[in-house]
């Protein structure tokens, strides 16, 4: 377990960095500049240019980037917040973005765990048919239309949850930005869940284990639920990546002050060092959380604990 | 003690049935079985025969969309006799699974939670009816795989089912069955997933712990070589029927049904080579459908026109020998078994003398 541990966390130190690397080759692809601005003089501009640095060779602006990002400086912005750290301007914003992505990767897992179970269990045409539809609804169906249905509903005509993110309560006001970015998450999990449930429910184990008279609760935790759990794993990592790009669309539409906006607004903006900043920041998130399912995996999974060595 | 006493179970007239989009499946047309204590019955016949599904039927698990319409499944244990057909699924789990009736399935690789340690499962399996602690099942699980052969019970406590062997697995799967010590152990093909030289010692496992224990045993199989070495008698199904049964010697040495005179003609002989390997011609009849007269009839050489009309009652041949066929029938004409199998059965019996005899 330790070895294969330290071999994915290197692997995902490496990913990040060729990641890093790409992202500031495209950079340099943009057109314009954060300078595109008439007013400016080419010696202003190649002024500017030269106090930030960007007058240097691509290679050499990339490892002194690195260098400095090392130490924790991720470089300032140009110019939507002229001349700020981003650093600053990440430590208000990020943990907002991580909060509400965490809470509705968790909160759609645990739904569409329990819906799937349930699907998988009773067997009924009524509750197939329902199942069904509300997957369906939840898979097809972009998570910022479920934003716009629940902030009219739930927001305007029931007003039960604020419609825009407020600072004095901010887990009650980021229920509804929550709940519409978990339902793909939850339908997705529901789906792989109810199928994988299906077939161990049937399979020769739980069969044995029924045989041996063994309580239901004991089968369906031990037996059912473990099993079923696994391939719910290796979903959950793609489903990260829609919980991200959707995060971005619901941030600006509740308001929320996160990272999404942020993104949004410096490519408008061709500001760099934020935009290569702030993507470096997804990715790094988006690895992590691989890391993290990876563990998950080794736990539920003893095939997988043993590095694929055969015994 | 009377005879009644010492049957540990009676299935009669059991009949289940698939239903399948395309229809109904009669996949047991009538099952009659008697099984005694300490005794081994072998239930042979061909896939789909129903060989499988007649006891799962009674363990309560068959799939949902098997229906049983009919028959019952007496068990009989110290002075009680419950029907098994008849008995809820939570009652079933509490007194009989496990404690009563225990089963060994087909295929090892599958049969074993891949995620939970050998010990895990053992010792889930231990306190599933009994609330022991955790210590003592750890023992006690420990005994039971040194009494399936397991030589380092210790280690393999700790393993997970893919770092064993198949044999291995098989015999884990057996110490589960065996661990709430139950009265009749269903063995469902437990060698027919294994390599040859491990199904031996599969079955001088099975064989040395029933007669240690005094167990009742249902083994299913298609293998005839498997039935001549482990069981005391023989049924013989065909189309969810039984259609002969009796002890080995009667089923080997004096078949009567010209389809168990087709399965044991379609078993190789090592020592003929020249001889072409028989099969019996024709495929088994489509549970499907209505089937009038025997079932067997179509692929049948011998049979007669009534054969096709009316379904042959069980002939009782001798006290242990029973056939469903209408050439038993005091009526019909005599029909020889064909010579090759006759020839063969005057050689296993010339083997079997020279072996007692040297």
């Amino acid at each position: 377990m330790g070895r294969y541990l330290r071999r994915r966390i290197i692997i995902s130190i490496s990913i990040l960095f060729v990641i890093l690397l790409i992202l500031f080759l495209l950079m340099q692809f943009m057109p314009g500049s954060p300078f595109n601005d008439a007013k400016l003089s080419e010696e202003q501009v190649a002024s500017l240019k030269e106090s930030y640095g960007l007058d240097k060779p691509v290679i050499v602006q990339f490892f002194r980037y690195i260098g400095k990002m090392l130490k924790g400086d991720l470089g300032v912005s140009y110019s939507i917040a002229p001349n700020t750290p981003i650093t600053s301007l990440l430590v208000n914003r990020f943990p907002v973005t991580l909060r509400i992505g965490f809470l509705s990767l968790i909160f759609g897992t645990l739904a569409g765990l329990t819906l799937g179970l349930i699907a998988a269990f009773f067997r009924s045409r009524i509750i197939k048919v329902i199942f069904n539809i509300l997957t369906l609804l939840g898979i097809a169906v972009p998570s910022y239309m479920f934003a716009m249905f629940f902030s009219w509903t739930l927001g305007y005509k029931c007003n039960i949850f604020p419609m825009l993110y407020d600072f004095r309560s901010p887990m009650f006001s980021s229920a509804m930005p929550i709940l519409a970015l978990s339902l793909s998450v939850m339908a997705v999990i529901g789906q792989f869940t109810r199928s994988e449930a299906e077939d161990v429910i049937k399979s020769d184990y739980v069969l044995l284990a029924k045989t041996t008279g063994m309580k239901s609760s004991t089968i369906i935790i031990k037996y059912i639920l473990r099993n079923s759990l696994i391939p719910v794993i290796t979903v959950m990592a793609s489903l990260l990546v829609s919980l991200l790009t959707g995060s971005l669309v619901i941030e600006k539409m509740f308001a929320v002050p996160g990272i999404g906006g942020l993104l949004t607004t410096a490519i408008s903006s061709n500001d760099y060092s934020v935009v290569i900043a702030l993507s470096f920041v997804y990715s790094a998130l988006y690895i992590v959380v691989m890391l993290i399912l990876d563990i998950l995996y080794c736990v539920v999974d003893p095939r997988v604990r043993l590095g694929g060595k055969p015994s | 003690m009377s005879d009644i006493a010492r049957i540990v179970l009676e299935v009669k007239d059991l009949k289940v049935t698939f239903r399948l989009p395309t229809g109904d499946v009669h996949a047991i047309r009538g099952l009659d079985l008697t099984l005694e204590e300490n005794e081994v019955l072998a239930l042979v016949g061909e896939s789909g025969s129903g060989k499988s599904v007649g006891v799962k039927s009674f363990m309560g698990i068959l799939p949902d969309n098997a229906v049983i319409e009919s028959g019952e499944a007496l068990f009989h244990d110290q002075d009680q006799t419950v029907d098994l057909l008849k008995m809820k699924d939570s009652v079933r789990r509490k007194n009989i699974n496990g404690t009563k009736i225990a089963i060994v399935f087909q295929d090892p690789m599958t049969s074993l939670n891949p995620t939970m340690s050998i010990g895990a499962q053992l010792i889930t399996v231990l306190r599933s009816h009994k609330k022991i602690p955790k210590k003592e099942a750890y023992a006690r699980g420990i005994e039971l795989l040194r009494e399936v052969g397991i030589t380092d019970p210790e280690r393999t406590m700790g393993q997970y089912p893919h770092q064993l062997s198949g044999g291995m697995r098989q015999r884990v799967v057996i110490a589960i069955a065996l661990s709430q010590d139950p009265k009749l152990l269903i063995c469902d093909e437990p060698t027919t997933a294994l390599d040859v030289t491990i199904q031996q010692r599969i079955l001088e496992l099975l064989q040395s712990i029933q007669r240690a224990r005094g167990l009742s045993i249902i083994f299913i199989t298609h293998n005839l070589g498997v039935v001549s070495k482990i069981a005391d008698k023989v049924a013989v199904m065909y189309a969810g029927k039984v259609i002969e049964k009796g002890t080995v010697f009667d089923i080997f040495y004096d078949p009567r049904h010209p389809y168990t005179w087709g399965l044991l003609s379609a078993v190789p002989e090592l020592s003929d080579s020249k001889q072409e390997l028989y099969s019996i011609p024709g495929t088994p009849p489509d549970l499907s459908k209505e089937i009038t007269g025997d079932a067997f009839a179509p692929r049948n050489p011998y049979a007669m026109e009534v054969d096709f009309k009316a379904e042959p009652p069980m002939f009782k041949l001798s006290n242990t020998h029973y056939a469903a066929t209408w050439l038993a029938d005091p009526r019909a004409p005599k029909v020889d078994i064909p010579p090759e199998l006759a020839e063969r059965i005057r050689k296993m019996k010339q083997e079997a003398k020279d072996y007692a005899e040297g």
